[in-house]
């Protein structure tokens, strides 16, 4: 537009109205965006403080709520069985999660290549098992590890192999459920990588050709520092997530009905079962909220430090 | 822009780079279709055996070798089913909270994320900052005070817990802005600014169309999410006949005695439609997905 002819006073004038064209826009904008801010403090912000504040009483859902202080953390921290909840969990995610984002990361380079055929079959297949529910999968695959009659042993005895008690035993109950968790999610994992190998710039590939580049050389000096974002990303939403697993092992170790979750010697026991079993089968609410600010706060240190090593690196 | 130039030169040089990838040789292709095809057979043998299974009862499920073809025992099995669980009344709750959730998540997550793509007012990036950083909460430190806030707004045993608190959530929002800020050019609001079209008007009839292909993979992803939702529906559904599928299901394991042809053809009767839906609707989600990733 001509602004440049106009005088000061009209220059003016219309910066004015401008300005009431930007504040009327932005009143719709507050308008569209308000329902999540409304949302978020009835049933985000606010659970999350009413939890800070039940962690110091004692109370059992019903009767009124007594002050006890720091007492449910002073207990937590020699209580046995928390800490063995926390370890399950954490053997969960190097058992489970990082096995799965690594095979996630390899697929997600296989099927980029350009020589690929079959690409769409291959990321729908390995996808698939991410929309079968957590309880279904849990049923599926309780027939799968059978102990004297599932498909598992006796596909391990048709090369030799003796099979294991994978859901009774305490030794096999975590690998066991670590199996189930890399089945259902690696190909989730596949397609956010996918998706972030799929956004680099063909054109610096070509570049680094051009310029004699090695397909190695490429590949750890473009590939994976391009790539990087979007692992560090999905990491740390893996780490988010695995500390709260719960689904896969609430079905294949210890039922919904159950009074001692876990299965045999609580060796499938995550922290999240142990506290949704402690408010609402043991009713003890002020207990089981401490447990969560401690998984909580577990969880945003392990994301800490991850994200810090990586900001670290040397090789960036 | 030379678009045509560089698309045409682009594409020559792809073809050229096709003959020197070093990992084409004869022996590295066998390998990565050996692994391909060996991974596809991991994650789709599951869903076959799941089909072979529930068309057995328990007595043929525990031989060796366990059966791999189907049986003649499905109506056995979707008989007992029906005496085990109200299946039907769980699959249309899953349907109708699913469906729901769905269709009001794409509404008000398009609308905010359109809020924060294309308009400047005070206090965005700060608003913006806050709804990404409510992304990296832990959702089990809400799980117990969510459900006595619920329980305070006489919500137990109802929709409301499952569906409302999701409607605008941060990574819907999130989704959307990201796709409205690269797909949408400003000139085409700006043209119906000058027609004077109200700012929802502009959002129903201009950004909606464009966006399409975003809203179909939230769509997907919210619908999956629901239909498998599983802690919180256990926790909130009391009565039988409110339950939703994986809530259902739950309790079919724990029944002692339950026939696993049983079992598994009710895991079936999870999987089949959202399966199905995951299918149709492949080709565009994954679209959808590598378009929200594009930024």
């Amino acid at each position: 537009m001509a602004t440049t002819t106009l005088t000061t006073g009209q220059r003016k004038a219309q910066d004015r109205r401008t300005a009431v064209k930007e504040a009327k826009r932005g009143a719709w904008a507050y308008a569209f965006i308000s329902p999540f801010y409304l949302l978020y403090a009835v049933f985000g912000l606010f659970p999350l403080l009413y939890g800070l504040w039940l962690s110091f009483h004692k109370w059992d859902g019903i009767s009124p709520m007594k002050w006890v202080g720091a007492a449910n953390y002073v207990k937590l921290f020699s209580d046995d069985i928390f800490w063995y909840a926390i370890y399950n969990t954490i053997w969960l995610f190097f058992g489970a999660t990082v096995p799965q984002l690594i095979i996630a990361l390899l697929l997600a380079f296989i099927i980029n290549s350009n020589f690929i055929r079959g690409k769409d079959f291959f990321r729908a297949a390995f996808f698939a098992p991410n929309v079968a529910s957590a309880v279904a999968v849990g049923l599926i695959f309780g027939a799968l590890f059978g102990e004297r009659y599932g498909m598992l042993n006796y596909a391990l005895s048709a090369v030799g192999i003796k099979g294991v008690d994978w859901l009774g035993s305490a030794a096999w109950l975590k690998p066991s459920i670590a199996m189930v968790t890399v089945w259902q999610w690696t190909g989730y994992s596949m397609i956010i990588f996918l998706a972030g190998l799929q956004s680099i710039n063909l054109e610096l590939y070509e570049a680094a050709k051009v310029d004699g580049a090695e397909t190695r050389d490429i590949f750890w000096s473009i590939t994976m520092p391009l790539l990087r974002p979007v692992i560090v990303f999905q990491v740390i939403l893996s780490i988010i997530g695995a500390m709260q697993n719960f689904d896969i092992p609430v079905i294949l170790a210890g039922g919904t009905q159950s009074s001692a979750p876990g299965g045999t010697d609580r060796a499938g026991l995550t922290t999240v079962m142990l506290i949704y079993w402690t408010a609402f089968k043991y009713t003890n609410f002020g207990y089981a909220a401490a447990m969560a600010f401690v998984l909580f706060i577990l969880i945003i240190a392990f994301s800490y430090l991850y994200n810090r090593s990586q900001g670290r690196n040397p090789t960036e | 822009m030379a678009t045509t130039t560089q698309g045409g030169l682009s594409v020559k040089s792809k073809s050229r780079s096709n003959n020197r990838d070093r990992l084409a040789g004869p022996v590295g292709m066998f390998v990565l279709y050996a692994v391909l095809i060996g991974t596809a057979l991991i994650t789709s043998f599951p869903f076959y055996y799941t089909l072979v299974t529930s068309t057995h009862r328990t007595a043929a499920i525990l031989t060796l070798p366990p059966p791999l073809w189907f049986g003649n025992d499905l109506l056995t099995n979707y008989n007992d089913l029906l005496h085990a669980l109200p299946f039907w009344n769980s699959l249309f709750n899953s349907f109708a909270i699913s469906s729901i959730s769905t269709v009001l998540t794409l509404f008000f997550c398009s609308l905010a994320g359109y809020g924060f793509a294309k308009f400047r007012f005070p206090g965005r990036d700060g608003l913006f900052a806050f709804l990404l950083a409510t992304l990296m909460v832990p959702g089990v430190i809400g799980l117990i005070p969510s459900f006595i806030v619920m329980r305070n707004l006489g919500w137990i045993d109802t929709w409301n817990p499952l569906i409302i608190p999701g409607i605008a959530n941060a990574f819907g929002i999130f989704w959307m802005r990201q796709y409205i800020d690269a797909a949408v050019p400003a000139d085409m609001m700006d043209a119906a600014r000058i027609d004077g079209a109200h700012e929802f008007r502009i959002y129903w009839n201009i950004i909606v169309p464009v966006i399409i292909p975003a809203l179909a993979a939230l769509a997907i992803l919210t619908f999956m999410g629901k239909w498998n939702d599983f802690q919180f529906p256990l926790l909130i559904l009391k009565e039988e006949t409110k339950y939703t599928l994986p809530v259902a299901l739950s309790t079919l394991r724990s029944l002692r005695g339950t026939e696993i042809g049983v079992q598994i053809l009710g895991a079936a009767g999870a999987i089949i439609p959202i399966l199905t839906l995951f299918i149709l609707a492949s080709r565009q989600f994954m679209a959808g997905l590598t378009a929200g990733a594009v930024k």
